[in-house]
C-alpha cells in the first residue's frame, strides 16, 4: 500500500457568504427540472440527479470528472430562482444592516468624519484585545445606529424596520420585498461594509439574499435502491425537487404574465421551500413532511446535535478490532491476563508480515484457514489488495504465499490488547492485558483489577482492541501495561491490590490457621509456588510461615494492622502481627507499595498475583460461610444491649421533659427545638454505637461475619449491629424523620410525640423483625437514599466531565511548571511541592528512611 | 466611626508583596517567559488595596500549603 500524504499547515481560515458569481463557477450543471429519471430510468438532463453532479451508481463514470464511484467527490450545480429569495440563517444580519442605512442613498448612517473615526477605533480595538471585543463593540454601534431618524449624507428620513419572524420585514407597516432589501443592500460602497464587521471582498451584504442557489452534489444525497428494485430518494432531493418544481411554475407565471396576487402567492411559497431546506426546525413554520408525516432532514438538522455530522462523525468515531461482552472472575489467570473467548479470538486478527525465518510457521496458519482455530482470515498482497481465505482461494494463496506478504492471522496467547471499561474516567480505565484463549463466551479478568476498572460481575460488559501494528503494541507495552499502573497517581498507593476473599483469606491464614506441612506445601503449589525449601521442616507449620513463603527473602517491612497492632516482617518472614485491609487493600496497602518500590513493577505484580490466590484458596479448603448463627448473641449480652437501649430511652425523656420545662440550654446558633433534635439524635446514635461495641465483644470470634469485618474484606461492626441488635436512628437529610400526618409520623403514635420510637428509632435488629411502624421509617429512608443515588450519579458525573474538559491539555513541563497549552502558567510548582504523587508513598515522602538508608 | 473591614487581616488572605523591577526580570528569566504569562490579577482585587500597584506590576504572593508549607506564586496586575 503506497500513499502519498501531502502535509500542510493551515494558517488562516476565511469566512464569507458565497456569492451568485461563485455558485455559477463552482457548478457544472444548470439545473431546470424537477423531474429525476425519464422512462427507461435514467437520469434526466437538467434534472436533480444529472450525470454531471457526480456518480453513485457502481460501473457508471462521472461525466464532469470522468472518474468511478468513490474516486469521483461530486460537482455542484445551480439553479436560477425567478425571484430572489431571502437566505434564513442571515435574517438578522440583514435587519442590522437594514436599520443602519439610509433609504435613499445606501450610506451608513453616520458622517463622513465618524465614519472614518469609528473605522479607525474599531480595528484598534480588533487588534488589541481582539475579535470578541471588535464585535461587541460593533454591536454597540449597530444599536446606536438604529435610533437615528435621518441619514446625515442625503437628508432623507428613516422609518422603523421590524422583522417579522422568519422572514418578513416591514418598513412602517408596508411590507418590504426582498428584491427592495436587495436593491437596497447593493447601494451601500464597501468602505461603509467595513464598519459592521464584514470584508467586501468575500461578504456583500445582498449576497444574503439569494438569486441562485447551489445544489449540493448527488454524492451528498444518494438514493436507495430498495428490495423491490424502487428507488427511494434522500430527503434532501426531495426537498429540492419541491425549489425546482416552484420555481418552475414561478417562471412561467411571470412570462405569462399572470397577476400579482398569484405571482406573490408562489414567491412565498418558493421562500418557505428554499428555508426549510437550509433549517427544517424553525419554530415558526411548519416543518416540511414526507407523505408518512416524518420530518424531512435537511441541512441543518445533519449537522447539529448529538446525531449530527459533527458530533456523531467527527468527535466520535467507530473502531475496527475491537470486541465486546460480558466479563466474569477468574482469579487464576495472571492480573495481567484478559481471558478471552475463542470465537472472539478467531474473529479479531493480528497482522504479521512474512520473512524468510517465520514463514514456514505461518504458512500452517493459512493451511487451518479461517474455520479451525490458531488459523488466520485474510492474506494481504504487497500491493495491498487484501483476499479472504477460504476453501476456494485457499490452494492459490498457498501457492503464491512469500516473504511480503502479510497473514492477518488469530489472536494467541501472549497477545497485547487494550482492555476498557465505561465511564473512562482516569488512565487505569483502559490497560493493556496479555490475551488467553479461553472456552466460553464472556471476557475474563482477575477480580484484583476490578478496582482500577470499577467492575463488578453483576453483567457489566467491557471493551477490548488489539492494536495492529508493532509501534501501537510497543506504545500499549510500555504505557498501558496493567504493572505500570499499579501504584495510583491520585494518592500514591496500591490501586491494584487484594480485595474481599483475598483479604480475608490472608487474614484467617496469618491470625488463626495452622496447617500441617502436607496441608501447606498442597496449597502452596495450587498457587503456583515450586519451591518448598524454606518452608520450616517440621510437622505442623504456622499460616505466617506459610504466608512468607510468598515474600522475597530480604524484605523488611514495619507495619501496623487495621486496628493499630505492629506488623513485623523480618528477611522475608511474617513474625509478628496479621494480614488485613489496613495492608493488602486498595488504596490502603503499604506492604504492597513497598514491596513495589523494591523489587519493581514485574515483581510486585506476581507477588500481589500469589497472596490474592492464596487468600482464596485459604478459604476454599477452610471452608468460609456465613449464616444466621453468625449473630447469635447470649443472654446476658442480650440484656445488656435492653439496658443500653432502655437508657437511652429514658436519656430521650429526660431531655424531652427539661425541653417541656424549658429548661433545655440552647447551643450556640439553633434554636431550643433544634438543640433537642440534636441532642436527641446523639444520644441515640450513641446507643448505637454502644450496641456495636457490645455486639463485636460478645459475637462468636470464629463467626465468619465478624472475621469479614475485622479483616476490612467487606462491612463493618456497625452492619453487624444492625443484624443482631440495633439498627439505629433513620434519618432522612440529618435530622430524624418529621414527615407524615399534622403533628405526628404515624397515625399510631400521639399527636406531639418527641420520644425516640415515634420518629425512627429502630431499636432492634434485622433478625428479630421490625415493627410495622419501625418497618415503614426505613422504607422512607431507603427509598430516600435509592433516590437521591438515582439523581445525583448522572448529575455529579457530568460535573466531573466538565471540570476534565477544562483540564484536558494542562500539563507539567519539564521545568516543573504547570502550564496549559498556550504556555501560561498554571501553577509555578506542580502541586505547590513539586511531588510525583505516584512516586510517594500516600503523597508523602519517607525522609527518615532516605537518610537512613544513606547513613548505612 | 466604625472599623472598617479590611480584607488584608483575614486569615484567608495571603500575603502580597510587590516586586521590584529587578525582581521581576530575575522571575522572568527563571521561568524563561514573558508578562503575559503569568497568572493575572486584577488592580481592583481587595489584597493589592493601598499598596500602589500599578498595571502591568507583579505581585509575589505567599501563602500557606497543605502541601509544601509555604508556596510562593506571581501574579501580573491587570486591568
Amino acid at each position: 500500500m503506497k500513499t502519498d500524504y501531502i502535509f500542510k499547515k493551515v494558517n488562516k481560515i476565511k469566512f464569507g457568504v458565497i456569492s451568485p458569481k461563485m455558485v455559477k463557477k463552482m457548478a457544472s450543471a444548470k439545473i431546470v427540472t424537477p423531474e429525476l429519471y425519464d422512462k427507461e430510468g435514467y437520469p434526466v438532463d437538467g434534472g436533480l440527479m444529472d450525470t454531471r453532479l457526480g456518480v453513485i451508481d457502481p460501473g457508471l463514470k462521472c461525466k464532469t470528472c470522468g472518474s468511478k464511484l468513490k474516486e469521483c467527490i461530486g460537482h455542484f450545480g445551480y439553479i436560477e430562482l425567478a425571484r430572489p429569495i431571502i437566505h434564513v440563517e442571515f435574517t438578522k444580519n440583514i435587519l442590522y444592516i437594514l436599520r443602519s442605512i439610509c433609504r435613499e442613498c445606501g450610506r451608513i448612517k453616520l458622517e463622513e468624519k465618524e465614519i472614518e473615526n469609528k473605522l479607525k477605533k474599531i480595528n484598534k480595538i480588533g487588534k488589541v484585545k481582539g475579535e470578541k471585543a471588535k464585535r461587541k463593540r460593533i454591536r454597540e454601534l449597530i444599536k446606536k445606529l438604529r435610533k437615528v431618524k435621518k441619514c446625515p449624507h442625503c437628508e432623507a428620513k428613516i422609518e422603523k424596520i421590524k422583522l417579522e419572524k422568519p422572514y418578513t420585514y416591514f418598513e412602517d407597516g408596508k411590507r418590504l420585498n426582498p428584491i427592495e432589501i436587495r436593491t437596497r443592500l447593493e447601494k451601500i460602497p464597501d468602505d461603509d461594509i467595513i464598519l459592521f464587521g464584514l470584508n467586501p471582498d468575500v461578504v456583500r451584504p445582498e449576497w444574503m439574499i439569494l438569486t441562485l442557489m447551489a445544489i449540493p452534489p448527488v454524492t451528498m444525497r444518494p438514493s436507495i435502491t430498495l428490495e423491490s428494485g424502487e428507488r427511494s430518494e434522500d430527503d434532501l432531493t426531495h426537498k429540492l425537487g419541491d425549489v425546482v418544481r416552484i420555481n418552475q411554475r414561478l417562471f412561467e407565471n411571470i412570462n405569462a404574465g399572470a397577476p400579482e396576487i398569484i405571482i406573490e402567492d408562489l414567491w412565498d411559497l418558493l421562500q418557505y421551500h428554499v428555508t426549510t431546506f437550509f433549517d427544517n426546525q424553525i419554530s415558526q413554520l411548519p416543518p416540511a413532511r414526507h407523505r408518512s408525516g416524518q420530518p424531512l432532514k435537511t441541512i441543518r438538522e445533519r449537522i447539529k446535535s448529538k446525531q449530527g455530522r459533527i458530533r456523531l462523525n467527527l468527535a466520535g468515531k467507530r473502531t475496527n478490532f475491537s470486541s465486546r461482552t460480558v466479563i466474569s472472575p477468574d482469579s487464576m489467570i495472571a492480573l495481567d491476563e484478559v481471558g478471552v473467548p475463542k470465537v472472539v479470538a478467531m474473529k479479531l486478527t493480528i497482522p504479521v508480515r512474512v520473512n524468510d525465518w517465520n514463514q514456514k510457521y505461518l504458512k500452517k496458519f493459512v493451511e487451518r484457514g479461517p474455520k479451525k482455530y490458531p488459523g488466520a482470515n485474510y492474506v494481504v498482497r504487497p500491493d495491498g489488495k487484501k483476499k479472504k481465505i477460504t476453501d476456494e482461494t485457499k490452494e492459490q494463496l498457498l501457492e503464491e504465499f512469500q516473504p511480503g506478504y502479510f497473514v492477518e492471522r488469530h489472536l494467541l496467547d501472549g497477545d497485547v490488547a487494550v482492555f476498557n471499561r465505561q465511564p473512562s474516567l482516569h488512565r487505569m480505565s483502559m490497560m493493556c492485558h496479555k490475551i488467553k484463549v479461553l472456552p466460553y463466551k464472556t471476557f475474563r479478568l482477575n477480580p484484583a483489577v476490578c478496582a482500577p476498572y470499577n467492575a463488578d460481575f453483576d453483567g457489566d460488559e467491557m471493551n477490548l482492541h488489539i492494536p495492529q501494528s508493532e509501534e501501537a503494541q510497543a506504545e500499549a507495552e510500555i504505557l498501558l501495561e496493567v504493572r505500570n499502573q499499579l501504584i495510583s497517581p491520585r494518592y500514591g498507593l496500591g490501586i491494584v491490590a487484594c480485595n474481599q476473599d483475598a483479604i480475608s483469606g490472608n487474614y484467617l491464614l496469618t491470625k488463626e490457621l495452622e496447617l500441617s506441612r502436607e496441608e501447606a506445601v498442597q496449597l502452596l503449589s495450587t498457587i503456583g509456588v515450586e519451591n518448598f525449601s524454606d518452608l520450616p521442616k517440621k510437622k505442623k507449620v504456622t499460616g505466617q510461615e506459610v504466608f512468607s513463603q510468598i515474600i522475597p527473602n530480604d524484605f523488611n517491612f514495619f507495619g501496623k494492622t487495621k486496628s493499630g497492632e505492629e506488623v513485623v516482617i523480618k528477611k522475608g518472614l511474617l513474625t509478628k502481627g496479621y494480614m488485613d485491609s489496613a495492608n493488602l487493600g486498595s488504596g490502603s496497602g503499604l506492604l504492597i507499595r513497598n514491596l513495589h518500590k523494591k523489587y519493581g513493577a514485574t515483581e510486585a505484580l506476581n507477588i500481589l498475583g500469589l497472596m490474592f490466590r492464596l487468600g482464596i484458596k485459604v478459604l476454599l479448603n477452610y471452608g468460609f460461610t456465613t449464616g444466621l448463627s453468625d449473630t447469635d448473641l447470649s443472654k446476658d449480652k442480650k440484656k445488656k444491649i435492653d439496658d443500653i437501649l432502655e437508657q437511652s430511652r429514658k436519656n430521650v425523656s429526660d431531655l424531652i421533659t427539661s425541653y417541656k420545662e424549658n429548661k433545655l440550654e440552647a447551643l450556640p446558633g439553633r434554636t431550643i427545638k433544634q438543640t433537642l433534635e440534636l441532642r436527641i439524635l446523639e444520644t441515640l446514635n450513641k446507643a448505637r454505637n454502644d450496641c456495636g461495641r457490645v455486639v463485636s465483644k460478645s459475637l462468636s470470634q470464629k463467626s465468619h461475619t465478624l472475621l469479614m469485618a475485622k479483616s476490612g474484606a467487606r462491612g463493618n461492626i456497625i452492619n453487624l449491629a444492625q443484624m443482631a441488635s440495633c439498627v439505629g436512628q433513620q434519618a432522612m437529610r440529618g435530622n430524624r424523620i418529621q414527615k407524615g400526618y399534622k403533628d405526628r409520623t404515624l397515625s399510631c403514635f400521639a399527636p406531639n410525640d418527641l420520644k425516640s420510637d415515634a420518629h425512627g428509632f429502630i431499636g432492634r435488629g434485622f433478625k428479630q423483625g421490625l415493627k410495622p411502624s419501625e418497618f415503614f421509617f426505613m422504607a422512607m429512608t431507603g427509598r430516600d437514599s435509592l433516590m437521591d443515588t438515582a439523581l445525583r450519579t448522572p448529575k455529579s458525573g457530568y460535573l466531573y466531565r466538565r471540570l476534565a474538559n477544562a483540564l484536558q491539555d494542562i500539563k507539567v513541563e519539564y521545568d516543573g511548571t504547570v502550564r496549559n497549552s498556550s504556555k501560561e502558567i498554571i501553577q509555578f510548582r506542580f502541586g505547590e511541592d513539586g511531588l510525583d504523587v505516584s512516586k510517594t508513598q500516600g503523597g508523602k515522602i519517607n525522609i527518615k528512611k532516605i537518610v537512613k538508608s544513606h547513613i548505612k | 466611626m466604625k472599623e472598617k473591614f479590611d480584607a488584608k487581616k483575614h486569615v484567608l488572605v495571603p500575603e502580597h508583596i510587590k516586586l521590584t523591577k529587578k525582581q521581576t526580570k530575575k522571575i522572568l528569566e527563571e521561568y524563561k517567559i514573558t508578562k503575559n504569562e503569568l497568572p493575572r490579577i486584577s488592580v481592583d482585587d481587595p489584597a493589592l488595596k493601598d499598596l500602589k500597584f500599578e498595571i502591568n506590576d507583579v505581585v509575589k504572593i505567599i501563602r500557606k500549603s497543605p502541601t509544601a508549607g509555604k508556596s510562593t506564586y506571581y501574579r501580573r496586575v491587570v486591568k
